[in-house]
Parts: C-alpha cells; structure tokens; sequence
C-alpha cells in the first residue's frame, strides 16, 4: 500500500545525491511531481469554532467603537424644500420655482440639541436625484475644465456645449445644473461665517479644474439651468462647482457646502436663511440642509457599527451552534 | 546486406495466391489518356521538358494547420466562431458607438490579449506540427542521380520520374512504382500498418520487363514512359499502362508502393516516383482524426448560454425600467428631470421616443452587464489543460524505463474526462498481456507434454491458497533462457522424444511445425544460429519450438523448404528438404493455414494447423484417435491461459493433388469479385479428412502489474469491459488471472454452443440458423437479466461473457437495449472472438446507451476503431506498432500506468476543471451583479460603478492568475491517497463536483457575495461624510471601495475554496490582491485625462480614511461568512468522500486499517460494481 510513497522516495533520493544543484533539481522535480512541499488545511471543528469566536472578538470590539464614534457625531437635519413654498404654491411648487419674480427667501429655525464642536460641516443632501445617470455622467468635458476655452472638441456637453454660436465655460449638464440654492446662518444676533474653502478635494482643485480657466457664457441660455458662476473667478477656486461636479454615486447625496468655523452649544438656535432657488419639485425630490460634526470615521452613520456588532455576534453564534452539534456527534465519519 | 541476398532469390510467385505479373490489359486500361486518368511520368527523367510542363506537386507535405500567409485570417476566424467569443467581439465594436458605456479601448484590450493568447497557443502548437513536417521531409532516401550513380537526397526533393533505391525497414518516401527488388522475381514485401492497420506483411511484384535492373548501373539506362490515374485516395486501386521499348505493358496496385508503408523482408527495391507529397494515396486519404470534445466542456457550453439568459434577461429589465423613466421625464410637456435636458436628447434618452431608446439601451446593458460570461474562461482553461498535459507526461511514475517511454498525451482537451471514465473497454493482446508468445505446452497423441507453469496457474495458485513450487523444473535452469520458448519437458527435449510410445506422431507433429508456417530464417553468419521472421509472434514460436526440440527449419527456397532434424532410426541429423508446393493462407474466417509439401518419399502431404472450433469438424474417421484426450488437454490449456492450436496432416493422392491444383490455379487467376469465394471453396475441399496430431499452448504474457491495477480500477467503481478475439475459454481465464473475474461473481455466459444449433449447422440450412440463433441471444439474455434483478439489492457482482458469434445478434438494433442493460448491471463483461468493428460497435454501443464516459485502450491496429469510437482512446506504446498511439488520445507504455492515469491524474484534472469552471462563474457573477445593482440605483441608464479600466482588467488581471494555479495544481487528496482510496473516483464518473446543484450553489454563492458587497459597500459610504475631514463619497469613491471588496473577496473565496497551498497558490492569491493596490497607485499617478474619476484616488481619498480600511474588513468577511459557515457545516457533518480522506489524513489515521476500510467502503451510492473487490480487498488488510 505504501509502494507508491516508497517509489518517490526512492527517486527523490536519487535526486538528492547529485551533490550540486541537488536543492534547486529536488524542487524542480517535486514541481513536475507535483509533489511540492504544501500546507493542506483542513475545516477541522477546532478550527472552525476558533475562527468564528476569533471574528466575533474581532468584530463586536471593532463595531462597538464604531458605533460609539458615530454615537458622538452630533447632526441635525432639516428638510425645507416643502417649507419654504408659500401655502399658496403649495399644490404647483413647480410653477412657484421657476417664477422669478418670486422672492424665495425663507427661514428655518434649528435647534442645536447637543454641544456641536468645530468644525461643523454644513451639507446639502439632493434626494431622488439622478447625477449617477449616464447622460448626465458623460455632459462634462475635462480637458476644457483644465484648459479653457482653447479646447474645442466638447462633443460630449451636448446640449449644452455652446449657446449663440460661442462655446460654454464650463461645458455640459453638470454644470448647468449647479446647485444654487444658499444659505446664511445666524446665531442670536450675529451671522455664523461659513468658510466655502477647502470643501472640495485637493486633486481636483490641481489638476482638474484650470487656475486660469474662467466661465465663459455660462447660462446665458434661454433655460436657465441651475446656479450662476461669477466670471472672474477661476474655475480651480469655484469650489461648490467642484463639489458639484465631483459625481454622487447615488441618487440620495449630500454635498458639502461650508464649514462654521465656530462651536455650537445645546439649545442654541440657528437661523438658516434659504434661497431656495433650486428646482427639485419636478421630479419629486428633497432637499436637506444638514449641519454635523465628524468623527474619525466620518458623519454620522450607524451602518458600519451595527453591522461589524451583528457580523460578531452571528460569528459567535455560529461558533456556539457549532460546538453544541459537534458534541452531540462527537464521531466525525 | 547484399551478401546475404542470394538465399532470398526465391520465386514466391508460384506459391502465393496472387496475380502478380499476370494482369492483362483490361477494360479500365483504355481509359488511360481520358479525363480522370491523365498523368503520365517519364521515367528516370524527371528534368525532361515534358516532365517538366506538366508541373506535378513537389514531395513537401505540411501537417500544419496554418501557414505564414493565412495564420492572420485563419485562426481570427477559428476563434471567433466560438460563440461567446463571438459575442465579445460584438460588444468590442459596438463599443465603438455612443451605445458604449465604457471606453472602447478598454473594452477591446482584453478581448486582445485573450484571443492574442489563444492565437499564440495555436502558433506554437502549429510550430511544433512543422517541425515535426521539416523531420519528415529531411529523411534521407538514395535517389539516382544519373549514368547509375545514386546519392541521398531529401524526400522533399523528390520529383515525379525520379528512380529511387529503398533499403530494407525504410519507409517508402512517395507512391513508388515498383521496377525490381534484390529477389530475382522481383517481389517486396511490404508492411502496411500505418495505412490500414494490418499487421501482416503484403508482398508486391514488379513487371517481369524491369525485374531486371537489379543492379545500380542498370538503372541508368532505363527510360520508360508511365501513363496513369490522376491521384486518388483509393488504396487498393490502380490502373496504368508502362510503355517501355516500344511496348505497352498494364500496371495495377501490385506494383505500387504506398508513402509511409515500410519495406520488410527484402533488401533493397527499386523504384519510380509516380504521386508525390499531398498526390500520395495516403496523403489524400488522411482525415482529421474525430476531434473530441469532454462532457464537462459541453456542459459548461450549456453553462455559457444560461448566463447568456441571465444577461439577456438582465438587460432586458433594465432596458424596460430604462424606458419608462425616460418616457416618464417629460410627461404633458413638463420635463421632470430637467437636469438631465431630456427635450433636447439625442435619440437615446429621448422621452419621445422611449422605445427606441430602450432598444439602444438594451445593446448598451449587454455590453455592461457581459461581466456575467467570464472572457478569459476559455483561453484560461486551454492554458490549464496544456500544463496538465505537462505535468502527465512528466509523471515520472508512468515513464516506462525499458523503453524510455513517457506517458504522453497527445491531446490536452481530455484530461477531464480521464476523471469520469465510468466503463473501460480494453483490448486483450498486447494490452493486458505482452504480445510476445512462448511456447509452453502442447499434447501429442493423447499424451500432454511441458511442466512450465503459467502466470495464470501462478495467480490462479495464489488465490486458492497454494502456491505452486516450481521445484519440477529446477534442473536445467542454467541454460539461457530463450526468447518465445518456455517449454520444460525432459521427456521429448534432446532428443529424448525418440523413445515415447508416440514417437512417430511426436516427430509428425514437430516436422509439421518446422514446416507449416510462412516463416524466412535468417542465418547468422557468426554463430550460425537461425533466427526468423515470422508474420506474427504466435508463428514465430512454433518455429522456434520446432527448432529447440531438434527440427530446426533452416533455408527456404522459392520451392522447398530444409529441415535439419533427427533422424528417429539413426538418432543422427539429417537434412531434409520437402518441396512446397502451395500455401494455403491463413486468414480471419478460415482460422487455418496450410502448405501442400512433397516429402523425400515423394508423398503429397497437406499440413494443417488451426483453431479448435474449425479443426476438429475437418478430421477424418481414421483420425479421431486422440480426439476426446486433446480436448480434455485444450481445455486445460484455455484454463491456464494459453493460446491453443490444433495440428493436423494428410497425405494426398497425386491424382487427388493434381486435380486440386489444377481448380487451385484456376481459382487464383480468375479476376471475378468472388475469387476469394472460389479459392476458399477449392481449399475447403482439400482440408478435410485430416488425422490429428495434437495441440499447441502458447503463453500470452500478462504485463506487469495487470492484476493489481484492475483491481484498483474495480474497486475505483469502474466498469472493466474485455474485447478480445481470443476464444471463450482462454479470455475467462486471462480474466480470471488479472481479477477480472472473481471466484464469487455469478458467470452468465452468452453462446452459441446448443445442440440444436449444432444440428442446424449441419444441415447448413443459414435462415434457418440465423434465426435459431436469434433466438437463442434473446433467451440467454433475458435469462441473465432476470437472474439479475432477482438478486437486485444483493451484494453479488455478476460477470458476462458473450462470444463474437452471439455478439452479432446481440448487437442487433432490436436487442441491443436489452443486452445493453444486462451488460451495465454487470461488474466485468468479456466480449470473446470479437472482430475490430464489433470492437468499435461494442463502444458506440455503450457510449450511446448509457451515456456516460467510455475510455478504450489497445494497442493494435484492430483497436483503432475502437479508439476513435470511445470518448478517450489509450494507446499502448507497445510492440504492435505506432497505429494506435496515432489514433490515441494519450499514449502509455504499459497497461497498469492506467490506474494512476485515471485515478491520480485523472480525478485531480476533473476536480480542477469542474471547480476552476464554478469558480470562473462565481467570481464574473459576482462582479456582474455588482454592476447590475449598482444600475438599479442609476435608473438604468447604463453608467457603470466602475472605472473603465478596472473594469476591463478585472477578468484579465485580479482574478485570473489564482484560478489558473487551481487549475494547474490543485490537489484535493494527494497522488497516494488517491491510490488508496479508489472509490473517490467515484465524484468524477457521477460528476459529483460538476453537477448542476453544484454549479447553482456556486452561482448563488457569487449573488450572495454581489448582495452584500453592494449593499454593505452602499449603507457604508453614502450618503454621510466619509471622512473626517467631512467629505462625502462620490461615484469614485464607491466605485473603488466596491472594486477593493470584490478583489478581496474573489480571492479570499478562492483560498477559502482550496486547500492545498503551495508557494505558487500563496503568491498567487496575494499577488493579485497586492497588484490590485499597485495598479491603483500607478493608474491615479497618471494623468487625470487618462485616469479619469481614478485620479489620485488611493493616495489622497481611499488610503487615509480609516472607513475604508474598515470597509474592506468587514465586507470580505460578511460576503464569505455564508460559503464559509456553509462548507465548514458540511465538511463535518456531511462531508463528501474526498473531504473524508482529508480527515483521515488530518487525523493521522491514515494507517489505522479498521478506519480507513471503514471509509473504503462507505460508497457514494450502492454499487456492485468494484464491490467483490473492495470486500477482498478488506479481507487481505484484515487478515494482515
């Protein structure tokens, strides 16, 4: 029965005697063997339980610090794109977006529930907002975003690639529908400065978007897309341009708008006064003003925690159930 | 050489039954000059004008499938006609449109690296093809060069007209015509195996005007002018006329010597190059031998178009969803999404036209979604199946030494398949035995001779329990033994037969020997030993036993042959020369061969040998004498195995001769088709009334290590099927000796031995026998078959045995199922007396009724059929010749090599195709689905997830190369395991680990997987801030996260999948993960045109934010935990029988007898198949 290891014994042997190369021969001809030196693990029930109670020490610590980091994370959330159409407009919202000669001023009054630590960043979240859809993807150029007017080739802004015959700076649907709605906070009686810096990544502001690329016919058009770019400013340091045009993945998204450079304190409230200029009505969609502090781990979500707890505790679970089968059927075969 | 010539000049015209010389010009010669016969060669002037103009193909023959010019076209077209090649090559250039969800480029680049390494494969493969055509046609052959000389030149060069000299064993480097050969009558023989399989040598004769120019110097003023057929790829016809001094003389096939038939016997030949290269017979007659394809290969063809389904469902939902949003975004003239400026779309988003959007956006979602149909799977799976092939003919434990033969697969598409044989349909001679006959018993006059003992009555001892002492023999062991000779008997050895009671039969029986055969010996000039050839082993010998027992056959003339024997009166030796006056041939229906000899007393004498069945109806009344005593020792002969002929003689009446010879001749020179009909009469005639001799025992070595390796293979579960044209007796018990049969298998046996049939044979009445016989197989068989299923459920093994007679009938379409049937519920079938194209009937037969594998292996020219038939064809490298290694698969020297074939090689290349195809689709699912998700929540507009090229580079780069290392060296149990525990063959022939439920349950895995990646990914990044510096995860950001997890995942599934680690699998695995983060570095260094939404993406946004370290913790291990829990469940509660064998080896208990043999007969299912021989086996490891 043992013939065969008997067998390769023997010829690996005659292998080892030629003195020289004899280790690099030996491993190349255990490779032709296939008789390679390897690890053969086995799911043996020692294993098995170990591997899951180990996950599960690994994760509910993980998730519980998860947890807790988020727990930290002080937000507060206001849907006002309902509000802030006058009761009149309320049954045709759209008709109330588009007239201009309505103002669209409104306030909103937030009460900070829990010390917020600067810095407190201030998001815009779009719901049921398609800007992952191709079209829309695709209707931007970069290489004019870098180079400016002298590119031409902006075939793929359409529509929205020139107006009168002059070419658009910058080109494209993203741009067109730059978010534009604004908003000033106010404190008691002072106004709560908003620091619109650095609030788009560094990359993109290098590399992307042209130091010396200025807008150019930007919605001059006879539809008026969404916000305006003021044209003296260099693209590199439109930064809620850049924010914008940085893609969400998802059609429910928060951008970033501003950071208040100052700590709120429980109970104090915070006047938002909105420009609510932007059109979501038409395709049903939200809009959220967001104000929240970071942790390390970012905003305030509670999915990563909940699931590195639940992940560990089903591993532990699964280890328990697992030792109770195997000793009731101790015998393996 | 030459020297020896002289004793050849014979004229075996005379003896032989055929018309060499004498054909006349017949009807077909007039045709010469008309269309279909209008090639006309000027001999020994291949540079005349005329020669010249008619510009006949020169010598050079290709086997290449490709040349230079059309390798381009060729193999593009080759592969693209696969159809998911197809389809990508579809996509590739659709993504030339604006329907492209991705870059072109990007989308095309795989395609090209995977067909460029397809095509690379093919060149080499076609490399190797042309070198082995550059060998071929740079043999060298002797050509005249002009006033007599001749010089070596290259078979390509070779040109229509040129005179050629072939030496003896040499191969024939064209169609030659022959013009004289070193025998005075001008006749060659001729070995045409590797035309049409057949063993015996052919003789050919030239025309009597050029017989002779025997000499060099009389070639040179030879000049003849030779009009003939066009080419052709009919063998066995030829028609041309030969104009030589001024006369026209008919040429037919005897005078053409086939390319690639060998000279045999004769030393030289002269020739005229009439067809070259691709003109040849043989050229024009070679077909593509059948390609083969594996189940599992088929299978996963079926696997291919479901996930076709899959994508074109897929792409067809997202295409309707995709239309009624955009239909619903202008709705009265109010435009919903206005961002998206739907009233000015181009005809693809069009809200307008929403139909015709979805059309188009159908085609964009098959291009996204073709993620689901793995493009590398094919190119991946021949790269694997070519290093497998490697790695079989590596193996250095199926290198055979004595002959330095390797095993070597010749095709690389079947190694799976060595995996599932289910049946094994052998040949007998020279499969499991060697071919090489010894002569070792034989009974004269009633009265048995030989002590020898054979291999059989050794095993047969062996397994009773009593060893047989071979002490008899002891005695004269130290003369050399000598080869085809084994025979011990002092009574009749040195001349000590003169004193039995017998001795006149004895010498009768030894001279007969000595003189009936068509034997040349070959006398060594040194020693002065005589050698022979024979036409086959058997023959050779009885010559050789003759010559040992002191009739030693020395010379044969055109006439007569010399035998030096003993004279019984004056115990000295004597010369003795017996006229030969004809030679009636042996041949597959006649089983007899006899000579007509005139003895120094000038009697006729006809001597007889053949086989039993044919024999004993042909002796006369006078000549039963020992009848009943030579049958008991036939019988006993076939019991041990040997190979048995009758011998018989009879001495003829001039008159009686005369008459017959007369009719001989005249039936020889009659050119209807039934001449074979007539002469078979005329013979029929005279062999008749003979007076037994006695028998003869030939000895068909078993190979080494047959028993043991049937064994294996039974308990493996597989089916042993023996097709041998051996007789009923001596296959049960070469049966017996290599443990086919056991002693406790019930025998049916299926014949055609009734006393009615014999009456009606008698009485010659054919319908009538026919019919009987029917009958008779359908009432054996429906016999068995109840037998059968009475005991249905029991542990008894049944074993059939059926004869090439019954076989007939019980191939017949009416029977066929149920013999069929009766056959599969058997353990061993023994299929006796059965002729190669019952061989290759037997093997459809099987592969079509039963639908499972089929693997035949033999080594003979017979077994072609039978190997081209099944689904794996084994040639044995053995003596026989090359013919059935060519039409083989794969090719090993010896038969026991199979069980590691099957059992180690065969089972690891099932389980690393079988779970290297899971896997493929696994891991394309999972990535597919992915993207498909990532659509639902981008309202199906087709943008995808991913960066371009990460996309692109995902079949090719990240998940490639661990597959294709499971593919290579996966191991599930090694190489000894699988030898101990056959029956894990078992997963292969039931296709345990490719079985639908498997492939669905890896499917599920992959959606499983794309769930949770997607969602966890989802719920983890959006819509909250990422980081700490509060910024939000984009499309990028996503896109890379998911991409991370998926690389992770796909191949910490494969690791989880394995369980064998090398260090080729750990650098694998790892190295793909890490090339991942390499690629991520390089591709966001470039510049962001190039690199896109992938700028910088690692450094800046991914790698410093600690979500996304954990992200990629979390969701590897929540998308494995299912398959984990899943298989570490099942590997201890309810482990399959190779993850049994791991435990024991874990364990250690690998040498505790009791436990293995528990798992030994722990079956997959019940089968009584291979069960005798797992219970024997558990018998011996217990009584050790």
């Amino acid at each position: 029965m043992e013939v065969d290891g008997g067998r390769i014994l023997k010829v690996s042997s005659g292998a080892q005697s030629i003195p020289r190369h004899s280790r690099k021969h030996k491993a190349f001809y255990q490779f032709t063997q296939q008789s390679l030196p390897a690890c053969k693990p086995v799911l043996t029930p020692a294993w098995v339980i170990t591997t899951f109670l180990l996950m599960g020490v690994i994760f509910i610590p993980i998730g519980l610090i998860t947890l807790h980091a988020s727990e930290n994370v002080v937000e507060i959330v206001d849907r006002y794109d309902t509000e802030c159409v006058p009761e009149a407009f309320r049954s045709n919202k759209v008709a109330y977006i588009k007239d201009n000669s309505i103002p669209k001023n409104c306030s909103r009054y937030l009460k900070v529930y829990k010390h917020m630590k600067a810095p407190i960043n201030i998001y815009y979240q779009l719901d049921n907002y398609f800007q992952n859809h191709r079209r829309y993807v695709k209707s931007k150029n970069d290489r004019q975003l870098l180079h400016g007017l002298g590119y031409n080739d902006t075939g793929s802004c359409k529509p929205e690639e020139s107006n009168n015959g002059l070419p658009i700076v910058p080109c494209g649907l993203i741009a067109w529908s730059l978010f534009n709605d604004t908003y000033t906070l106010i404190r008691g009686r002072s106004e709560l400065k908003v620091n619109r810096k650095n609030i788009a990544w560094k990359s993109d502001r290098d590399h992307k978007f042209g130091k010396s690329v200025y807008p150019f016919n930007f919605q001059n058009g006879t539809l008026m897309g969404g916000g305006k770019l003021h044209p003296r400013i260099p693209l590199s340091d439109q930064e809620d341009l850049i924010v914008w045009m940085r893609t969400a993945a998802l059609p429910s998204f928060r951008k970033l708008y501003g950071r208040i450079e100052e700590d709120l304190n429980a109970d104090d409230v915070v006047v938002v006064n909105v420009t609510n200029n932007y059109n979501t009505y038409s395709f049903g969609g939200k809009k959220k003003l967001i104000l929240s502090t970071t942790g390390w781990l970012g905003g305030k979500n509670n999915f990563l925690g909940l699931a590195c707890t639940s992940v560990g505790s089903s591993s532990i679970f699964i280890s328990i159930v697992f030792l109770l089968l195997h000793m009731k059927n101790p015998r393996i075969l | 050489m030459r020297s020896g010539g002289r004793k050849r000049r014979l004229h075996f015209s005379k003896i032989y039954s055929f018309t060499c010389g004498r054909a006349s010009l017949k009807e077909e010669h007039s045709q010469i000059g008309g269309p279909g016969f209008s090639r006309v060669v000027f001999c020994n002037e291949p540079d005349s004008f005329e020669a010249g103009i008619r510009n006949y193909a020169d010598n050079y023959v290709s086997t290449t499938k490709y040349t230079l010019a059309t390798f381009l076209p060729k193999s593009l077209f080759e592969q693209f006609r696969r159809v998911a090649n197809f389809f990508f090559l579809v996509t590739g250039v659709l993504a030339f449109t604006p329907l492209a969800p991705y870059s072109a480029v990007s989308a095309i680049i795989p395609l090209i690296i995977i067909i460029s390494a397809t095509m690379v494969k093919e060149a080499i493969e076609d490399w190797r093809r042309k070198q082995q055509d550059i060998e071929v046609n740079n043999r060298k052959v002797k050509v005249h060069k002009g006033s007599g000389n001749f010089d070596y030149t290259e078979w390509k060069n070779l040109r229509v007209g040129d005179i050629v000299r072939v030496e003896k064993n040499e191969f024939f480097p064209t169609d030659l015509l022959l013009l004289s050969s070193s025998y005075e009558d001008a006749i060659c023989y001729v070995e045409t195996m590797n035309l049409d399989g057949e063993t015996n040598l052919k003789l050919k004769q030239a025309l009597e005007v050029t017989s002779p120019l025997q000499e060099d110097t009389s070639i040179s003023n030879f000049h003849a002018m030779v009009k003939c057929e066009d080419p052709n790829a009919n063998l066995y016809s030829f028609v041309g006329t030969m104009e030589f001094e001024k006369q026209q003389y008919p040429l037919s096939p005897q005078q053409l010597l086939l390319r690639d038939s060998k000279l045999r016997n004769t030393d030289y030949i002269y020739g005229v190059v009439i067809f070259t290269g691709v003109d040849t017979k043989v050229i024009q007659n070679s077909t593509p031998p059948p390609s083969k394809r594996s189940r599992v290969e088929k299978k996963m063809d079926q696997i291919i178009y479901v996930l076709f389904g899959v994508l074109f469902t897929l792409a067809s939902v997202g295409s309707i969803f995709f239309g009624i949003t955009t239909k619903d975004d202008i709705n009265n003239g109010i435009m919903k999404r206005w961002y998206l400026k739907p009233d000015s779309s181009e005809i693809f988003y069009d809200p307008k036209r929403a139909p015709v959007a979805a059309i188009y956006h159908f085609l964009t979602a098959l291009m996204l979604y073709n993620y689901l149909i793995p493009i590398s799977l094919y190119v991946s799976i021949e790269i694997v199946k070519v290093l497998q092939s490697v790695f079989i003919n590596q193996d250095i434990q199926m290198y055979y030494e004595e002959a330095d033969k390797p095993a070597h697969a010749r095709t690389s598409n079947l190694n799976e398949e060595l995996g599932q044989v289910d049946t094994i349909l052998s040949d007998k001679t020279g499969t499991l035995t060697c071919n090489s006959m010894e002569f070792i018993k034989c009974s004269v006059a009633g009265t048995a001779y030989g002590r020898g003992f054979t291999e059989v009555e050794r095993s047969m001892g062996r397994r009773n329990g009593s060893p047989i002492h071979e002490a008899v023999t002891g005695g004269n062991d130290d003369t050399a033994p000598v080869k085809g000779f084994n025979f011990k008997d002092e009574r009749i050895m040195n001349g000590n037969w003169v004193d039995e009671p017998h001795g006149d039969l004895i010498q009768k029986f030894f001279r007969l020997l000595a003189v009936c055969h068509t034997a040349i010996p070959e006398v060594d000039e040194v020693t002065g030993k005589v050698m022979y050839e024979a036409e086959s082993p058997d023959e050779a010998a009885f010559v050789i036993a003759a010559r040992e027992l002191g009739f030693e056959f020395y010379k044969r003339t055109q006439t007569s042959i010399s035998v030096r024997e003993l004279d019984r009166t004056s115990g000295k030796k004597v010369d003795r020369l017996y006229t030969l006056l004809n030679v009636l041939e042996f041949n597959s229906s006649r089983k007899r061969m006899s000579v007509i000899v005139r003895n120094e007393e000038g009697k006729v004498l006809l001597l007889c040998k053949g086989a039993d069945n044919v024999m004993f109806e042909r002796l006369a009344k006078n000549g039963r004498e020992f009848e009943e005593e030579t049958k008991e020792h036939l019988n006993g002969y076939a019991d041990a195995g040997l190979r048995t002929l009758i011998l018989a003689y009879r001495e003829l009446q001039e008159d009686e001769y005369r008459e017959f010879n007369a009719k001989f001749i005249k039936a020889k020179n009659s050119i209807s088709a039934d001449r074979e009909t007539l002469i078979d009469e005329v013979t029929d005639n005279v062999e008749k009334d003979l007076i037994l001799l006695g028998a003869t025992a030939v000895e068909d070595k078993l190979q080494n290590g047959v028993p043991d390796c049937i064994d294996k293979l039974a308990q493996a579960g597989i089916k042993i099927w023996v097709l041998t044209g051996d007789k009923m007796e001596t296959a049960i018990n070469i049966g017996f000796a290599c443990s086919l049969l056991r002693q406790g298998m019930k025998q049916v046996m299926i014949n055609l031995e009734s006393p009615e049939i014999k009456v009606l044979e008698k009485e010659g009445d054919k319908d009538a026998i026919t019919k009987a016989s029917r009958a008779r197989v359908l009432h054996q068989i429906t016999k068995g078959k109840a037998q059968l299923t009475a005991s249905s459920g029991g542990s008894e093994a049944y074993a059939l045995i059926i004869d090439g007679k019954s076989l007939a009938y019980a191939l017949e379409d009416d029977i066929k199922s149920l013999f069929l049937e009766l056959a599969m519920g058997c353990a061993s079938v023994i299929c006796c007396r059965s002729s190669p194209k019952q061989k290759a009937l037997v093997t459809r037969l099987v592969k079509s009724g039963t639908g499972k594998t089929t693997l035949a292996i033999g080594d003979g020219a017979n077994d072609v059929g039978m190997l081209q038939e099944a689904d794996i064809g084994i040639g044995i490298s053995g003596v026989e010749g090359m013919q059935a290694v060519m039409s083989s698969d794969i090719a090993i020297a010896q038969f026991q090599y199979l069980e590691r074939l099957l059992l180690v090689h065969g089972h690891w290349c099932y389980r690393r195709i079988s779970s290297m195809i899971c896997y493929f689709f696994y891991k394309n699912i999972t990535f597919g689905l992915t993207i498909f998700l990532y659509e639902a929540s981008a309202s199906f507009s087709g943008q995808p997830a991913y960066n371009d090229w990460f996309l692109a580079l995902y079949n090719v780069f990240f998940s490639s190369l661990p597959v294709v290392a499971m593919g290579v060296f996966d191991q599930d149990v090694s190489a000894r395991f699988c030898l101990k525990f056959p029956l894990i063959y078992q997963e292969g022939v039931q296709n345990v680990l490719f079985s639908w439920r498997r492939i669905i349950g890896w499917m599920l895995n992959g959606l499983t997987s794309a769930v949770i990646i997607f969602f966890f990914c989802m719920k983890a990044l959006q819509p909250y801030a990422f980081n700490q510096d509060g910024k939000t995860a984009g499309k990028d950001i996503l896109g890379a996260t998911m991409y991370t997890c998926i690389v992770w995942v796909v191949n910490l599934q494969m690791a989880l999948a394995i369980s064998y680690f090398t260090l080729i699998q750990h650098l694998f695995i790892w190295g793909s993960i890490a090339f991942w983060y390499i690629f991520m570095l390089a591709y966001g260094a470039m510049s962001p045109t190039f690199s896109t939404n992938a700028y910088k993406v690692f450094v800046e946004t991914l790698a410093p934010a600690p979500s996304f370290w954990l992200i990629t913790l979390l969701v590897p291990i929540s998308a494995l935990l299912p398959y984990f829990t899943y298989s570490s469940l099942w590997m201890r509660f309810f482990p399959l029988y190779h993850e049994m064998i791991q435990w024991i080896r874990y364990e250690g208990r690998s040498n505790d007898p009791e436990f293995c043999d528990m798992v030994r007969q722990r079956s997959l299912r019940p089968t009584t198949v291979g069960f005798t021989a797992r219970l024997a086996a558990r018998t011996n490891i217990i009584r050790r």
